[in-house]
């Protein structure tokens, strides 16, 4: 692990970059496309301070699942892919031992350091390498399915859950954060071009851009 | 063409990258047993039926899976994690106890 300078010495904010938005080109706020019956679908990107990627050596799973609950407050429940938000934090399984840990606030990974040790597993800061795109709204789940081959109702993905999956190769954490409300995790690189493609496909619903 | 992922579910074949035929066995690398590493590199069972498969869930979660594909009908009768299996495998046969 990179050596990190210790929260003595300097205040996260401080050390930490600030985040520049990769959408910003390509994000209009307002109504787009068929609204003048409504907007089914608010577009918004989500900007999180914190993005953390865990891992845990096989057999460490329960420990760094305790480990997520200290820092956090956030339970895991059993299973693939189970996850839970509180509208501030947010955790879900994406891969057999692998959870995405998301903070509005920055400086999680530097909660974590402590408690994910060596022994326990890995932590990977991904907060400046994903982009976090929201799509919320009573057609979100027919917009998603256009993109992803993956069932997106709500017995089979229940609130909190994650999902890892991809749309023409853009690999993508899918994490529902409500109702009709989903976070959607990619590659900050490609996150503008996915961010055009959800709007377009957006466009037949109407759509609006916060 | 579904593969049921242990972690994931089903999902379709696209999410998936082919890692060659499970029924291959690395030998050691010191190994200098050269039929060995014959049989690892060309050697096929090339069935018209059930097939031993390692495939990756390259656009999910990543995990490499032994699947079983029906060569003929494409069915896939399981799909398992690779991973605890193929490892004590190996050490395995590295010690002699089979
Ligand atoms: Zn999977």
């Amino acid at each position: 692990m990179a050596e990190r300078q210790s929260p003595e010495r300097q205040s996260p904010e401080r050390q930490l970059p600030e985040h520049l938005s990769p959408l910003e080109p390509a994000l209009h706020p307002g109504s787009h496309g068929n609204f003048e019956h409504g907007v089914d679908v608010i577009l918004s990107e989500t900007k999180p301070g914190s993005i953390l990627q865990l891992a845990a050596w096989p057999g460490e799973e329960k420990q760094l699942i305790s480990g997520i609950r200290t820092v956090t407050g956030l339970t895991l429940p059993d299973g693939a892919g189970g996850g839970s938000t509180n509208g501030v934090r947010s955790v879900f399984g994406f891969a057999p031992g692998k959870f995405t840990v998301v903070d509005e606030a920055e400086g999680l990974a530097l909660a974590f350091a402590d408690v994910v040790t060596p022994a326990i597993g890995t932590l990977t800061d991904l907060s400046h390498g994903r982009t976090a795109i929201r799509i919320a709204g009573p057609k979100a789940e027919w917009v998603l399915a256009k993109f992803f081959a993956i069932d997106f109702a709500l017995p089979a993905f229940p609130l909190g859950a994650g999902r890892s999956t991809n749309h023409h190769d853009i690999f993508a954490q899918i994490q529902r954060t409500g109702a009709d409300q989903f976070d959607i995790y990619v590659f900050r690189s490609f996150a503008r071009s996915f961010w055009k493609a959800l709007c377009h496909a957006s466009e037949e619903v109407g759509y609006e851009v916060q | 063409m579904l593969i049921t992922c242990p972690y994931c579910g089903p999902r379709d074949v696209i999410e998936f990258t082919y890692q060659g035929d499970g029924n291959r066995q690395r030998p050691q690398p010191a190994s200098q047993d050269l039929d060995a590493w014959n049989a690892y590199v060309y050697e096929r069972l090339n069935p018209a039926g059930d097939h031993n498969e390692i495939w990756q869930h390259s656009g999910g979660c990543r995990a490499h899976l032994k699947v079983v594909r029906n060569t003929l009908t494409h069915e896939i009768s399981s799909a398992a994690f690779a991973r605890g299996d193929h490892k004590s495998g190996a050490r395995h046969k590295a010690e002699g106890k089979s």
